[in-house]
């Protein structure tokens, strides 16, 4: 199920653990998962198990305790916003009711074209930064104010898989 | 896919690079681009690491020398607990002959707390250096550094520096010609606050769910994989090689006594220019405050959550009284925590604030233990129907009760941290919630967070 390329990927986490301790890779290996297909699947969580050498419920038991592995498909871009308290008194939670309403979502929607999905979501850990966001687990971004979040949904736009195409 | 999303991204001039630090040591001198080794080495980086390896005539440090000098400077943790460092160390079964294990916890999602993510992208190389002299005074040989997966970049750059300190020979076989070993990783997490807990994150690390483990036994005896583990905060290795140049006495003498050295304060929520402050411990808040612009707009203070949002909210006139390390703010009825200062001015609703705290840790309970695991959801949905109109007469004595209930009576912290800001809310803020209750309405004239 996984290629050439993501299983050195794998490979690479693997290594950093001791032989008998290849289960320490798995939220590693959950995240390349995610970053490569959108989502983890049931098929992607039995192919990690088999290469960790874990039951698959064991994989499953991590996605679905850790808040950011995407239990089904999400939207091209998947947009978290920080609405916890030190970034609702910056405004968090004014930025996560605009953009859901610019998008035309409620709160974990994706919209109807598959590009945008939007969820609330707890601390991130640059609270000086608010409002801030997650884009697609692995970029954040500061000081979104409306016009920075009009501006982000059109450089999004633009940068999206059916334009590029 | 890459996206490019690099005119939305701070930069950290704001709140790292600017000059409102006072005595600097861990923020000194960074411009967001002198992250890399040589940079660091131009710092006076890597010199406490060849300092106690020394194999000269009369130089060099023994591993309990280290602990002593670590001991001597009142250095206490800077995650949360403040416990002292030394001391820690010192549980370490050095001799015992089987694998032992370093991590450092960067899981950093206390909410108000954003200080060791820019340790990490702006100065990667004074925490490894500093892994590494704790390595050395404990026997160890293989460390890991979990770091919050919300701050992916910083994952990244953290192993970019990994891969520097390798090819310098700071990092693997017998480093810098010594006997001592040291191997280091990074590790990532994916979003789930209770591994910024020691023992979930150990779990987590295992590539198990972040479930507490019940202690006894300590990570000092039973860490990761079973084996004796030392766990410390990022800016408590960052603060080590510093100690080691400059001796113990002087970093101590930085602060004041039994709260060494200078710590980082994320200046948080209705301030003029939100970011992080370094400056000595024993600072009063009142220029802590000044430093951060003051409150913004010029509004007037209302209160302050001095600690991270699990730590006791403290009215105006009682923070402004305090000064900034453990023993002045845990004697004011709260805790110094992990440095987060959230701010709240005149025109803010402390039961809003307290409801969206609540629904934090309903949220992020790991339901291990049934009083966190119910009591949090009872507290959320009280104070929520409190906030909506909803309230009922009995309700500040139901959440007492369930507050009081909850602490102490879980395996770990997070119910504790829960309880503990309705507890502080209920004391300082009674009045508000009764308010509530009584007209439906809010008190504070704008009932509006944004």
């Amino acid at each position: 199920m996984f290629s050439e390329a993501t299983l050195a990927r794998f490979a690479r986490e693997v290594a950093k653990y001791p032989a008998d301790q290849k289960q320490s890779a798995v939220m590693a290996c959950l995240s390349i998962a995610q970053q490569e297909l959108g989502w983890v699947s049931a098929e992607a969580e039995k192919a990690i198990a088999d290469v960790l050498g874990m039951a698959p419920v064991a994989v499953r038991e991590v996605t679905t305790f850790y808040n950011m592995y995407n239990q089904r498909p999400v939207g091209q871009f998947k947009l978290n916003v920080c609405t916890n308290l030190p970034c609702q008194l910056r405004n968090g939670q004014q930025a996560m009711d605009y953009l859901c309403e610019k998008l035309g979502v409620e709160d974990g929607g994706t919209t109807a074209d598959g590009l945008f999905t939007v969820q609330k979501c707890e601390c991130l850990g640059a609270c000086a930064d608010a409002p801030v966001m997650l884009v697609n687990d692995r970029q954040m971004i500061s000081y979104m104010s409306n016009d920075r979040l009009d501006d982000l949904v059109a450089t999004l736009k633009a940068q999206s898989k059916a334009k590029a195409n | 896919m890459t996206l490019d999303l690099s005119k939305f991204q701070a930069t950290g001039f704001e709140t790292c690079f600017h000059d409102r630090h006072i005595n600097p040591q861990i923020y000194a001198g960074l411009n967001g681009s002198n992250w890399h080794l040589q940079d660091y080495e131009a710092r006076g980086g890597y010199q406490a690491l060849r300092k106690i390896l020394s194999q000269a005539e009369g130089e060099g440090m023994t591993p309990d020398q280290v602990i002593a000098d670590v001991k001597a400077s009142g250095l206490r943790g800077r995650g949360g607990a403040g416990f002292p460092t030394g001391l820690k160390w010192s549980f370490m079964p050095r001799a015992l002959p089987v694998q032992k294990y370093l991590v450092c916890n960067s899981d950093e999602g206390e909410p108000g707390t954003c200080k060791d993510r820019e340790i990490l992208r702006f100065n990667p190389h004074i925490v490894i250096e500093g892994m590494i002299i704790a390595a050395y005074a404990m026997g160890i040989s293989v460390g890991y550094n979990y770091i919050h997966g919300e701050i992916f970049e910083a994952y990244e750059r953290f192993e970019e520096a990994l891969e520097e300190a390798r090819a310098a020979g700071y990092l693997g076989a017998n480093i810098l010609g010594s006997k001592h070993s040291f191997q280091l990783h990074a590790f990532h997490g994916f979003g789930a606050y209770i591994c910024g807990e020691e023992t979930a994150l150990l779990e987590s690390l295992e590539g198990k769910k972040g479930q507490p483990r019940f202690k006894p036994p300590f990570p000092a005896s039973f860490g990761l994989y079973g084996r004796p583990t030392t766990i410390n905060n990022t800016e408590t290795f960052a603060a080590v090689p510093w100690i080691i140049r400059n001796g113990g006495q002087a970093y101590l003498e930085c602060g004041k006594p039994n709260n060494g050295g200078t710590k980082i304060f994320s200046m948080v929520g209705d301030v003029e220019r939100p970011g992080n402050y370094e400056i000595p411990m024993g600072t009063p808040f009142s220029k802590l405050l000044e430093l951060a612009g003051g409150v913004k707009g010029g509004k007037k203070l209302k209160a302050v959550i001095p600690g991270g949002s699990s730590s006791p909210v403290l009215p105006a006139d009682v923070m402004m009284a305090c000064t900034m390390d453990y023993d002045s703010i845990s004697k004011a009825g709260s805790m110094l925590g992990s440095g987060a200062v959230i701010v709240m001015d005149e025109t803010r609703c402390m039961v809003k604030s307290l409801q969206r705290l609540s629904y934090f840790y309903a949220h992020e309970s790991c339901g291990q233990c049934t009083p966190c695991r119910e009591g949090t959801g009872w507290l959320s949905k009280m104070v929520d129907r409190i906030e909506t109109g909803h309230g009922r007469a009995d309700d500040l004595a139901l959440l007492d009760n369930v507050a009081e209930n909850i602490m102490g009576r879980t395996i770990c912290a997070l119910g504790d941290a829960a309880a503990m800001p309705v507890r502080g809310m209920l004391k300082h803020f009674r009045h508000e919630f009764a308010h509530h209750i009584e007209h439906k309405t809010c008190m504070a004239g704008t009932n509006e967070h944004g």
